[in-house]
């Protein structure tokens, strides 16, 4: 462990700006989320109201999770109930940034040639995520505090905050262990991450109606988290069990990291083909090679999901018919079908921003192609830009739709009805594409800022979990192009709205190709 | 004669530093150049850009008869690049990557890439990731030997070969020369290869020449290192223009002659009476230190 300290120093100074940006803009949202409440509701029982409904409904709940009561502090808890998984993401990336990136880029071995201890780098690296999530559980127990909430649940509601953090830290540590590379470790433990999602998800749902699988929910540490249940139940032993599992994957991290050289890996390289195959012979054969892996992966995940979504359907179903107050204010919206049809058109805006995850992560692949030099090697046989950055774009596009294609087909095909579902997951494509767009035209136009396409990605994501609530100027809302989404199904399927992201993402995309083909290359 | 490179007053700035000032590069068809110069003379700047990979904000480049930015692709099938910095792809054997960029680049020899890895003692089985850098360098250089291309533009192609495989290199290169119709950039730091295998060369500083032309052209503006024993004590040595660093001691003298001095300095050894002689030829190390010496100077 010796070294642990300056090295924690040189964590903290390299994440100076990433870290408290979403130490601060994760842990400000239950503030921001108690202020939205606090103007959206004239009279007490407007928010019992409000409760009482989103409490019974399957999107909300699949978003979210579970609703159990009806006071401010735990509509802030159910409604910032996806900020845990933002936090997980963030931890995650910071622990693998300081740790398998370093390792895979040499620098590991310059600082391990220092007087510098065996675990000191995956100490220094989990420490300072740990103690950025702990400033953020702080952060969260001050503001609403300040803003009244009981003491009790604050303090509870900044534990699940911190604890979603420090556990999948410890998820992201053993991930870099696992993987010989950067990019196989970050994908593994967002592998785990979503999983640990969509089970919540499908056990929340479940609990709603027959309660068969709610036990999916506890095979997740979100899951575990969501069962603490903040202003509440204030219940104590998920977040001990989460606490536990967090030390447990951190200390099976290093016990890991001993079973293996530095820059090796616990799953090994192995000999391949000593020629190419036949096929191999252009920038698209080439890019197939370096994305099917996130291409099988992401597809196989949604198709995951989709058999989640679809299987939980029925539960919703039932749901309205079980509960008569629910169904009550139900059939005032239309009945049993247009809770099905706002639970699947919910779901079909979740995957939609997800799958734009995926579609920023390839058209990225460019940019990490040119920073790595290997686009230099390409370029400067007879391929020329477009062709090159083509093979890249077909994945970037096509991908995010195999990936919504499989997961609609398996959630209709599951629930009964493909078409419609269908529908809904493939509407989302065009908003998609302008993320890819603009991720595109950052990599052409602004190189070193082509980073800030997660940004965009988190801001989509933002506008559609907090921008309702707050009840923001329309403008706000229509940034994200998923606002223009039409609501499928059960909605009207426009098509304008979807022609004109279409055109948006072309013409961002295109400006992007020019810019590309127009300025240095590698900068 | 016809010219492979033809560069003139090469400007490149990234920011407020100048990559590239001004700077000329001739090289002729058929000839082996050599590209000299300190770490970040601006070399591999001068070679992007003849590649079209970053374009020139001033002076003018014709690269195989076309311009480097507007007809890229169609020169890139005529010449192979050994980049200085060499990563492949984690996930691709050395094997496929070979075979990848040659087919990229319109095709490979497959007989040739085939004696290529047995001369460098690859092996092609490896992953990207697998390789040391002396190994992914070979990668590169079977990559671009085996195709048959009508000019090679390599940057600093031996850096972490061992000795041997720094000898392969040479011969391959020797025999590419033989054939007589294939160019050669070579950008090294490795001067004992380049008096080896270059006909002419250009020695680079802050982005711009300080010397071109043939090794015997950039000999003669070098010193001789003479070391003699005398038989009587000899006159006027000291006061020659052009004798350096002169050191009389016991009837022994030893001094640096520049090449315009020799004639005088040897005509005073032999009024002396010289019972032995040993004189040393300019290397092209002492070249190289002297250009760097000389503008440190001049900088302060």
């Amino acid at each position: 462990m010796t070294g642990t300290l300056s090295l924690l120093r040189l964590v903290l100074r390299r994440d100076r700006v990433a870290m408290p940006l979403w130490v601060l803009g994760l842990g400000l949202l239950p503030y921001v989320y108690v202020t939205g409440f606090d103007t959206l509701f004239a009279t007490a029982q407007e928010r019992i109201d409000y409760a009482r409904i989103s409490s019974g409904n399957a999107g909300f709940v699949a978003l979210y999770g579970p609703l159990h009561g009806d006071s401010i502090g735990e509509l802030t808890v159910w409604r910032g109930g996806f900020v845990p998984v933002m936090i997980g993401l963030a931890a995650l990336l910071t622990v693998i940034r300081h740790t398998r990136a370093d390792e895979e880029a040499g620098r590991t071995e310059l600082i391990r040639a220092t007087v510098v201890g065996r675990f000191a780098q995956l100490a220094a690296a989990v420490l300072g995520t740990a103690a950025a999530c702990l400033v953020m559980g702080v952060l969260v127990v001050v503001t609403l505090i300040g803003k009244g909430l009981p003491a009790g649940g604050s303090v509870a509601l900044g534990a699940v905050f911190t604890l979603s953090g420090w556990v999948f830290a410890g998820v992201g540590a053993v991930a870099a262990q696992v993987s010989e590379t950067a990019r196989g470790a970050r994908t593994i433990a967002v592998l785990v991450l979503g999983a640990a999602y969509v089970l919540r998800m499908g056990g929340d749902i479940s609990a709603l109606g027959d309660e068969r699988m709610e036990w999916l929910s506890w095979l997740s540490p979100v899951g575990w988290l969501h069962r603490v249940f903040p202003f509440g139940a204030d219940a104590w032993g998920p977040a001990l069990l989460t606490l536990v599992v967090s030390v447990a994957t951190v200390g099976a991290a290093a016990y890991l990291s001993t079973r293996r050289d530095v820059g090796g890996a616990l799953v090994a390289g192995r000999l391949g083909p000593a020629t190419a195959a036949a096929g191999l012979n252009s920038p698209v054969a080439l890019a197939w090679r370096l994305h099917r892996g996130l291409l099988f992966g992401w597809t196989g995940g949604f198709a995951a999901l989709g058999l989640v979504f679809g299987g939980v359907a029925g539960s919703v179903a039932e749901l309205t018919e079980d509960s008569a107050n629910v169904s009550e204010v139900f059939s005032r919206f239309g009945g049993a079908d247009a809770v099905l049809d706002n639970y699947f058109s919910t779901t079909a805006a979740i995957c939609g921003v997800i799958v734009s995850c995926y579609a920023v992560q390839a058209a990225l692949r460019m940019r990490d192609e040119e920073q790595t030099g290997h686009a230099e090697a390409v370029l400067s046989t007879a391929v020329n830009r477009y062709a090159w950055a083509t093979g890249h774009l077909l994945f970037a596009l096509l991908g995010p739709a195999a990936a919504l294609l499989a997961q609609g087909l398996t959630a209709g095909l599951v629930h009964g009805d493909p078409g419609p579902v269908l529908g809904a997951s493939i509407a989302q494509l065009p908003a998609v594409w302008v993320l890819a767009g603009l991720t595109v035209l950052l990599v052409g136009a602004a190189p070193r800022l082509a980073q800030a396409a997660w940004a965009a990605v988190a801001a989509c994501l933002l506008v559609m979990l907090v921008g309702p609530l707050l009840e923001v100027d329309q403008w706000v809302l229509d940034i994200s192009p998923f606002t223009h989404v039409p609501h499928l199904p059960g909605g009207d399927l426009t098509t304008v709205p979807l022609m004109m992201l279409i055109l948006i993402a072309a013409g961002l995309g295109g400006a992007g190709l020019i810019a590309l083909r127009r300025r240095d290359l590698p900068v | 004669m016809s010219e492979a490179i033809d560069a003139e007053g090469l400007i490149k700035r990234f920011g407020a530093v100048t990559a590239l000032d001004g700077l000329d590069l001739r090289v002729r068809t058929g000839e082996v150049h050599g590209f000299l110069g300190p770490n970040g003379a601006g070399k591999t700047t001068a070679i992007r850009v003849l590649l079209g990979l970053m374009r020139a904000d001033g002076g003018s480049a014709r690269l195989l008869g076309g311009d480097p930015w507007a007809d890229a692709t169609e020169l890139h099938r005529r010449l192979a690049y050994v980049p200085g910095d060499v990563t492949f792809w984690p996930n691709l054997t050395g094997g496929e990557v070979i075979d990848l960029l040659g087919r990229l680049r319109g095709g490979v020899d497959r007989k040739r890439r085939d004696s290529l890895i047995e001369r460098f003692e690859l092996d092609p089985r490896k992953k990207g990731r697998a390789y040391s850098k002396g190994n992914r360098q070979k990668v590169a250089l079977v990559a671009a030997l085996a195709s048959d291309v009508e000019l090679l533009l390599l940057d600093e192609p031996t850096s972490g070969l061992d000795p041997l495989m720094e000898e392969a290199f040479r011969e391959v290169i020797l025999e590419e020369k033989r054939r007589g119709d294939r160019t050669v950039l070579l950008s090294s730091h490795i001067l004992s290869e380049v008096e080896a295998l270059c006909d002419r060369l250009t020695i680079i500083r802050a982005g711009r020449v300080v010397e071109t032309g043939t090794l015997g052209d950039l000999r003669h503006l070098t010193r001789t290192t003479i070391r003699a024993e005398l038989t009587g004590p000899v006159n006027g040595l000291g006061d020659l223009a052009g004798v350096h660093d002169l050191i009389t001691e016991d009837g022994r003298v030893a001094f640096d002659v520049d090449a315009d001095a020799l004639e005088p300095a040897l005509k005073a050894l032999v009024a002396a009476g010289v019972r032995s002689l040993v004189s040393q030829p300019p290397s092209l190390e002492e070249l190289f230190l002297r250009h760097y010496t000389r503008d440190e100077e001049t900088a302060r």
